[in-house]
């Protein structure tokens, strides 16, 4: 029962990564002044899973510089350290070491060593220095079996220069998920060891089962090592097994006694699982070990096949609606096939029946399905805080970053590609935007500047917004350096969009001075390029010494939204049902009539505006275009509220939003096409641009 | 017939009576005519949307694009779906013909240059004629045809 490890990387690389954003935010979340023990827990535990998992694993530089930083955060779990923000610096970078060290081992790349040991460096004096940070090891542990030849009173004045270990794990061991093997590795890296295995209790091969653990060992490990190093070794099987341990001093002879005693019972028994002095990568569950050439190949295979593949973490609800989905579809085509066995002509309404709601169940389940692919957009957030901490710093501002509508969903592919783009934007905002502290207090502002991502969904949109409270935009500045760049002429006439927009233009930027974070020019226009790419807009607006929102526009390709079928004249329309407020029969006394601005109703005290999709979208065969006659619904969008004249409202439904743009372009008042129950295709109604539309 | 790498295949279909062709690389497929969803505020060559198995596919009036004379679509109109190369990247567009005609090989020596005189088609179009043995075929170039970014500016013009 041989385990290919290579098929676990994959979880143990995502795990990791997740435990390193945890360590992130709970180093970026803690108050240096006053340290809640939980946050520091929960980064201690996530840096032992990585250890846990790269020993594992056999990562064995991952795991010895987790080992470093987990000691460091040990002290200060334990309050024997004090949490000082160089120190949290240090973890911070450490973080990122780590990140990349299993980027690179994931990807089949070289680890850098250089940088793995600078900051190991880092980690090794951040531990030195500190005046109460001794060395984990306090006293001596007294042993729970008396020491035969050492007086355990004696123990602490005299030198450690190896211990004896016995240890017999229980049979349950492996199926807790415990590997000796790792252990006798880790004790291996403490220094030189000597171990000799207990076969005694193995059975004969028939009764053998592989899943359980029937050897024990005893071992020697050489070396001036401190209890608590061993204990932590063992720290997680404590409960699963017998262990003994026992320092030898210097004047001691190694036990000579102990290893030549092994070394008979191993002659007595069978040899095939015998070779375990070596630890190796290999997995030894049990007794059953593979011949190791025939593994290694599979192990690469197995990791290259990995790599290409990309994987998604899914909230359980959804799956269950899948699985409730199935359930009925499969009722549904029991029904059917019943119905199919002893058919009759006066069966036909159960047959349409049956067919319908196959029809709806496949639907659900098709839109169930891609669903599974949205997002929350937490995933791109969330690498802010940190960019913003690291920012701040370097420039010595003070900022904050504020989060809003992190669970605002979106597709996969989307947060992929939009991670890049909104980095630039955030540092753009953070270096440029946000002023020195001095420059804010001058200027009648709070000393500690906000910098704020907002996403939300509007109409078919998603929207995500990068807004600060900075020193916004210089329009004549703007203007200026355009012109100075020549790329536009001295006299254009710009609008103020306009004006902004120059930014978006290759080769443009501000900044008088250039640092390292933004502001070399090649950003803006790149950003957008992107932003296009996906189909999306990208526009801005600032107020000077005010600040400067930029808002990004997203189509939700693939994204599902709940929309009410409008009809009007011969056409199909849906209505993203969030936006409809009310539909009502308006009656003719509440119609006003503005010659040349168009008309508007009476709706409790407030006059909106009536738009006619017949006449904007030149619908023709409309059934009324008396407006008493038709329908009015009340839609809201982007803050204005407006009545839409229809014919009448056919059903409601989930709908798949495609993109009209992909193939064809942007229409205005049409955030995107979907397609319909019989196959035909429906345009989506964007409010916004219907009031855009028609208002010119 | 040798296979000949110098040779490119064209297919041919009908507009007005006329032979037209297109590089039979950018065909995706051929379809029947079939109600379609319109597009609001479109040009009027744009004859609306097309779902093709879940993409949103334009369709392209030739006919009015090229300022003739409009067709009853009847059950023998075809759709020639064309995968056309864009600025913003590769696109799929529906072109309404009136028939589907051959398969043309053709050496590209034997493509003449356009002339600029007496066709209804802006020269910009085209990729050239070619003088069959029964008529003439005007080869067209639809990525330019069919730049959707072109759609503004002819609309704005009308």
């Amino acid at each position: 029962m041989a385990i290919d490890m290579a098929q676990f990387h994959q979880v143990f690389f995502e795990e990791s990564f997740e435990g390193l954003d945890a360590m992130e935010s709970g180093l970026l979340n803690m108050d240096i002044g006053d340290v809640d023990a939980e946050d520091i827990n929960t980064i201690f535990r996530a840096a032992h899973s990585i250890k846990g998992g790269s020993g594992t694993f056999g990562f064995t530089a991952v795991s010895d510089f987790t080992h470093v930083m987990e000691t460091l955060l040990d002290e200060m779990r334990d309050g024997r350290r004090k949490v000082t923000q160089p120190a949290v610096d240090v973890l911070l970078g450490s973080v990122d070491c780590l990140r990349d060290m299993l980027q690179s081992i994931r990807d089949g790349g070289q680890v850098d060593q250089s940088v793995v040991s600078a900051h190991k460096l880092a980690l090794d004096s951040e531990l030195r220095n500190s005046a109460n940070g001794a060395n984990g090891s306090s006293a001596l542990e007294p042993l729970p079996s008396v020491s035969p030849i050492t007086p355990a009173d004696d123990g602490a004045e005299l030198e450690i220069c190896g211990w004896s270990i016995a240890f017999s794990p229980h049979l349950n061991l492996l199926k807790t998920g415990n590997e000796p093997v790792r252990m006798l590795r880790e004790l291996a890296g403490l220094g030189e060891l000597t171990t000799t295995v207990d076969l005694q209790g193995v059975p004969s091969l028939y009764d053998l089962d592989p899943e359980e653990c029937h050897l024990s060992w005893k071992l020697h490990v050489a070396g001036n090592i401190s209890a608590a190093e061993i204990d932590e070794i063992f720290d997680w099987v404590e409960d699963d097994c017998d262990l003994a341990k026992q320092p030898i001093y210097k004047t001691e002879m190694p036990l000579q006694a102990l290893q030549s005693e092994g070394t008979l019972s191993a002659n007595d028994v069978n040899t095939s699982a015998a070779p375990v002095n070596k630890p190796t990568e290999e997995n030894v569950a049990g007794a059953e070990i593979q011949p190791q050439d025939a593994k290694a190949p599979k192990k690469e295979e197995a990791k290259a096949a990995g790599k290409g593949s990309s994987s998604i973490r899914v909230d359980t609800g959804k799956i269950d609606t899948l699985i409730n989905m199935v359930g009925e579809l499969v009722i549904t085509q029991s029904m059917l096939s019943l119905l199919g066995e002893h058919f009759e002509m006066n069966k036909l309404d159960q047959l349409k029946n049956g067919l319908s709601q196959l029809e709806r169940h496949t639907r659900e389940l098709q839109e169930s399905v891609m669903n599974i692919r949205m997002l929350p957009i937490s995933f791109v957030f969330s690498r802010f805080p940190r960019l913003a901490h690291d920012i701040s710093t370097k420039l010595g501002k003070k900022i904050e970053l504020k989060l809003v509508g992190e669970n605002t969903e979106v597709d996969k592919t989307v947060v992929e590609l939009l991670s890049d783009p909104l980095v630039h934007l955030v540092r753009n905002s953070l270096d440029h935007g946000i002023e020195m502290p001095e420059v804010r207090i001058a200027a009648g502002k709070p000393e500690t500047g906000t910098v704020t991502l907002e996403a939300y969904h509007r109409g078919g949109n998603i929207v995500i917004e990068v807004s600060d409270d900075g020193k916004g935009l210089d329009k004549d500045k703007l203007r200026a350096k355009a012109i100075e760049k020549g790329l536009i002429d001295a006299d254009a006439v710009l609008s103020e969009k306009q004006t902004y927009e120059l930014i978006f233009m290759p080769g443009f930027s501000t900044a008088e001075k250039l640092t390292d974070i933004s502001g070399r020019g090649v950003g803006m226009d790149v950003v957008r390029r992107n932003i296009q790419a996906l189909g999306g807009d990208i526009e801005i607006l600032s107020e000077l010494g005010k600040g400067s929102t930029i808002s990004i526009h997203l189509p939700l390709t693939l994204a599902i939204l709940d929309g009410q079928s409008i009809a009007v004249g011969d056409e199909t329309y849906i209505l993203p049902l969030g936006s409809i407020i009310e539909s009502l029969h308006v009656k003719e006394e509440r119609i006003n009539r503005v010659v040349g601005k168009g008309e508007t109703f009476l709706l409790r005290g407030q006059y909106l505006p009536i738009i006619r999709i017949h006449e904007i979208f030149n619908v023709p065969g409309a059934k009324t275009t008396k407006l008493t006659e038709g329908l009015i619904v009340v839609v809201e969008g982007q803050g204005v509220r407006c009545g839409l004249f229809v014919d009448d409202l056919l059903g409601q439904q989930q709908v798949v939003i495609k993109s009209l743009e992909a193939n064809y372009r942007r229409v205005e008042g049409i955030s995107g096409a979907t397609i319909l129950g019989d196959g035909s295709v429906a345009l989506i109604l964007d409010i916004p641009g219907l009031v855009r539309l028609s208002s010119q | 017939m040798a296979t000949n790498k110098q040779v490119e295949q064209f297919l041919t279909f009908e507009l007005a009576g006329d032979a037209y062709g297109i590089d039979i690389l950018k065909v995706q497929e051929i379809r029947g005519w079939e109600p379609i969803r319109k597009i609001p505020n479109a040009p009027a060559f744009v004859k609306g949307a097309l779902n093709l198995r879940g993409t949103i596919v334009p369709i392209i009036d030739l006919r009015e694009r090229f300022q003739m004379e409009k067709a009853e679509y009847t059950p023998v109109t075809v759709v020639i779906v064309l995968s056309i190369d864009t600025l913003a990247g590769p696109s799929v567009m529906g072109v309404v013909a009136d028939t589907v005609s051959d398969v043309l090989d053709i050496d590209p020596t034997d493509i003449k240059q356009a002339p600029n005189l007496g066709t209804k088609i802006n020269t910009e179009y085209m990729r050239g004629m070619y003088v069959g043995k029964k008529n003439m075929v005007m080869l067209l170039d639809v990525d330019r045809l069919l730049n959707p970014e072109e759609f503004i500016d002819i609309s704005s013009l009308q």
